[in-house]
């Protein structure tokens, strides 16, 4: 069997045998509470402050981003968005009950489609876990309710964030995940797939110069909905 | 991957003299070097989280076999398979045995370095089964049938005319006048072309930056979006992972990823840095029906416990090959298989063979850049001198360096003649160039004047001018 036959050959490597009972139970405890390492001092601020770092570095990194004080007008600010990019007012949208209930009737041209993402989508809307001031970067774990696909597949990929949940640093955010997250089949807290995401596709293959919308979203537009007292 | 680390010499050669190699390798300083100092600079705690991977990782390896039975566990429990191999046969004959029990006809491939070091594309093609690479790198490689020549940008060497000319020789559906404004424009057509093959691909093939014993999860990190389109659109998806990519909870990647992005780009953060643990749970709409981690030993488990342990550290952020004033002026297809630049000229002789691959960690000037752009602080001149003792030992480098060698340490043993003969040598140099100051040949020293002149020596000895300092 090859895995014994690794296991093997590392432990004769590091001249020992299997570590002793105590030592993995040491190694357990260190997984099951993981300490933290140094978190950059930038991150560590007020919360008004964090959020205005998570907006600057979301532009950045080529995102766009837009606050909102009032829910009820995300329709609208979707509808003008939509329209000042050219896009058609069909669009993807995650089937996540926050979204769904929103007043889209306010807008009856607006038709938001909630499913899974398709290769000829053109624009989708997804609803954001947390958001990371630290670099710009926005948590999207995958649930019946958060499709990765809508991440990826569409032109132009439009998030709502609360900023409620703009955290300072990533470890924050995995608190968030650990505190909020059930996975049945593991009975731990991670899902599936959790993406971490800076902005908008990209790639620096063709002599190191860098040009937006290599194979995921080329636009990445956040709606900012003030939640945060 | 076929090995040509022997003709090093002449790929060197060939290199210094290939004007579009040349200018391509220009852009390493503008391309990286400079985006790196500048992330840096931005991140006040970037040295002391340099010390801290380090001693993440020290302390992954130093218990590496209880932390992938952790992994291997918990990948399991999430509806993954974990195959365990000890070698590239093996490895190659999982990937394919998964492929053709999906029934596979084509399979999409993200970036993996450990593919190349297998050569997944291959074998699957000698059975049949249609490899498409989707990284843009990858991708126009993959159509020229070339290896990277880098471990994060694997086209580095290319040119825009040859994006151009490939890209019109191969799309001939395309009209054959069409204009490329932009690089965006050659991005865009690639985009096109790729997104019909990860819908109908039925596996896809990613690699992994780290693999996580907390969650039982692999991570990829990209800036294109290509490495998720594969994991996340065919019904199986496969991560290729050599074992020292473990690491034990997410809190030890958070801070590795806070290093990688940084060290390879220049970049805070890369664009998508993706957790997958495990098969589409219930009622989940999209994401792989199977999840297989391939996990590859080939040769690492060796490494432990000898002087080159300290390279199983290794993020792969390619920090040290874009400082490199060796790669910098050879590139990577000089050192003749998957790994260039100073972390190849470690890691290839552990791997294929000091006696194959002795000319790499010959490559160096010993300028020591690419430690101290390390985010792990790999010491990796000094196991670079390392491998140079072992091929000395094992009498593998040349006959004239050697007698040369034992002359000279001869000599050195012998301090009152070894001054005399140096000095003799030194007034006799200096006699012969007197008129010239600089020679442009000399005898036995062929090897130095065939690519400059050689400067007169001026004043006395070292030790000479060191007796005379004490005097005074």
């Amino acid at each position: 069997m090859s895995r014994e036959a690794i296991l093997e050959g590392i432990r004769r490597g590091l001249r020992r045998g299997p570590l002793p009972v105590d030592q993995q139970d040491m190694l357990r405890t260190r997984m099951a509470r993981p300490p933290r390492h140094l978190i950059p001092a930038r991150s560590r601020i007020p919360h008004a402050e964090q959020i205005a770092l998570f907006m600057r570095n979301l532009e950045k990194e080529f995102a766009t981003v837009q606050r909102l004080a009032d829910a009820n007008d995300i329709p609208g600010a979707v509808a003008e968005y939509l329209a000042s990019q050219n896009l058609p007012p069909a669009f993807a949208m995650a089937p996540h009950p926050e979204l769904q209930a929103l007043p889209w009737d306010s807008r009856p041209m607006l038709r938001p489609e909630a499913r899974r993402g398709a290769p000829t989508d053109q624009a989708s809307l997804t609803h954001g876990f947390a958001g990371i001031a630290e670099t710009g970067t926005l948590m999207l774990p995958s649930t019946p309710t958060r499709p990765t696909t809508l991440n990826l597949l569409p032109d132009t990929a439009m998030v709502l964030l609360r900023t409620s949940r703009i955290v300072g640093a990533y470890e924050e955010a995995w608190d968030l995940l650990r505190a909020e997250n059930q996975d049945g089949r593991t009975a731990g807290f991670m899902p599936r797939n959790v993406m971490l995401v800076t902005g908008p596709s990209r790639s620096a293959d063709i002599e190191q110069t860098l040009e937006l919308g290599a194979h995921g979203p080329r636009r990445l537009h956040v709606f900012l909905l003030d939640d945060a007292g | 991957m076929q090995i040509h680390s022997p003709e090093f010499k002449q790929r060197a050669t060939a290199a210094l003299v290939d004007p579009g190699l040349q200018k391509a390798l220009g852009r390493a300083k503008q391309g990286f070097q400079v985006k790196r100092a500048a992330a840096v600079a931005a991140l006040p705690e970037f040295e002391a989280l340099r010390e801290i991977g380090r001693e993440i990782k020290n302390h992954t390896l130093a218990n590496l076999d209880f932390y992938l039975e952790e992994f291997a566990g918990r990948v399991e429990k999430a509806g993954g398979h974990v195959h365990w191999c000890s070698t590239a046969d093996e490895a190659r004959a999982a990937v394919l045995k998964i492929c053709q029990a999906a029934g596979a006809r084509t399979v999409t491939k993200g970036k993996s370095m450990i593919s190349e070091e297998l050569g997944v594309n291959e074998h699957l093609e000698k059975h049949g089964i249609t490899p498409v690479e989707t990284d843009l790198g990858e991708y126009i490689l993959q159509i020229r049938d070339e290896g990277p020549s880098h471990i994060i940008a694997p086209a580095f060497h290319l040119n825009r005319e040859d994006w151009e000319e490939t890209f019109r020789r191969v799309h001939t559906d395309l009209p054959a006048d069409r204009v490329f404004h932009e690089r965006r424009d050659i991005m865009a057509e690639a985009r096109t072309r790729l997104r019909e093959k990860f819908l109908a691909a039925d596996v896809g093939i990613t690699g992994a930056n780290f693999l996580i014993a907390e969650t039982g999860s692999s991570v990829i990190v990209t800036n294109e979006g290509n490495g998720d389109l594969t994991q996340t659109l065919p019904r199986v998806h496969i991560a290729l992972a050599s074992i020292e990519k473990m690491v034990p909870t997410l809190e030890d990647a958070t801070s590795l990823l806070r290093l990688l992005a940084r060290s390879a780009t220049g970049q805070d953060f890369s664009v998508y840095t993706t957790f997958s643990t495990g098969t589409r749970r219930e009622a989940e709409l999209d994401g792989p029906q199977e999840y297989h981690v391939v996990l590859l030993d080939g040769g690492r488990s060796n490494m432990l416990g000898t002087e080159y342990q300290d390279m199983l550290r290794c993020i792969r952020c390619a920090a040290c090959m874009n400082h490199c004033p060796v790669y910098g002026a050879v590139g990577g297809h000089s050192y003749g298989w998957v790994y260039p630049g100073p972390m190849g000229a470690v890691l290839t002789p552990t791997l294929i063979g000091v006696e194959k691959a002795g000319h790499l960690p010959n490559a160096s000037t010993f300028c020591g850049r690419c430690e101290s752009v390390c985010p792990v602080k790999i010491p990796l001149p000094k196991m670079m001198r390392h491998w140079r003792d072992r091929e000395f030992e094992r009498h593998l480098s040349p006959a004239t360096t050697r007698s040369a060698l034992g002359l000279w340490a001869w000599l050195a043993q012998r301090p009152e003649l070894y001054r005399a003969a140096t000095g003799l040598a030194m007034g006799a140099i200096r006699l012969m160039g007197r008129k010239r100051g600089s020679f442009k040949s000399l005898p036995l020293a062929g090897g130095w004047t065939a690519g400059r002149d050689l400067p007169v020596p001026q004043g006395g000895s070292f030790m000479a001018q060191y007796a005379k300092s004490k005097r005074r």
